[in-house]
């Protein structure tokens, strides 16, 4: 297990893909599922940088665990700032015209396809989001 | 990511390289905002793009929406991974992904 704490902001978001790659280097990982990790960074990181501390800014902590038989790595996100469930929220309407669509929701639902087990827990003040993928 | 624009009359191919994501998706929407005036025909040219994310996706939309009312938009060379989340969210209906 290897873990970083950080400020949450968007232009922080490059550091800490560049830790997971880091960590996923040594397991061979596929390079379809490091680009999905890094979406999934991408999304996970950039909504707690946009509105956990909003408008001040605070620090989350992202933990890298290899699980093996089978292989997987398991990426934990943990900030203190406001409490949100991204996976209480509806998926999008994936069959609207372009004239109709809106963007909401669409990073978390992408997750969610490309994750093999996506969980929250809101625990002692903190946001704990954790993405599972099979490797 | 690396921006590369090439016009050719009303033609307009815009070729992405690297990733699409919450940093980099507003240079391509500052780039598409000062380009579109005029063009009929818009091409994105995705082969040296790894991936993206919902904020390109946000981007890809919008440049849809402009070239629906004023021409056309088509999306090329889309590698695996991109195709999987154009299916997943749809997208591959609402663009023209060649």
């Amino acid at each position: 297990m290897n873990e970083m704490t950080i400020d949450a902001t968007v232009e922080n978001i490059i550091k800490v893909t560049s830790f997971v790659e880091q960590e996923l280097e040594a397991l061979d990982c596929p390079m379809k599922a490091q680009m999905q990790i890094a979406v999934a960074i991408d999304e996970l990181f950039g909504n707690i940088a946009h509105y956990a501390y909003n408008p001040d800014v605070g620090p989350a902590t992202v933990r890298v665990e290899v699980i093996e038989n089978p292989l997987a790595v398991v990426i934990t996100f943990i900030d203190n700032g406001v409490q949100y469930d991204p996976l209480a929220r509806n998926d999008p309407d994936t069959a609207l015209s372009a004239e109709e669509r809106e963007i909401g929701g669409l990073g978390i639902y992408m997750v969610k396809k490309s994750m093999d087990e996506i969980t929250y827990v809101y625990q002692d003040g903190q946001n704990i989001l954790r993405i599972k993928k099979n490797i | 990511m690396k921006i590369t624009k090439s016009q050719n009359g009303n033609n307009l191919t815009v070729a992405l390289e690297g990733r699409l994501d919450t940093n980099t998706a507003p240079e391509l929407e500052n780039v598409l905002k000062n380009s579109l005036d005029g063009i009929t025909e818009l091409t994105i040219d995705m082969a040296a793009l790894d991936y993206l994310s919902s904020a390109g996706l946000r981007i890809l939309l919008g440049a849809q929406k402009t070239m629906n009312k004023q021409g056309s938009m088509k999306v090329t060379n889309v590698n695996d991974t991109i195709m999987e989340i154009f299916e997943v969210t749809g997208f591959v209906d609402i663009l023209t992904v060649v």
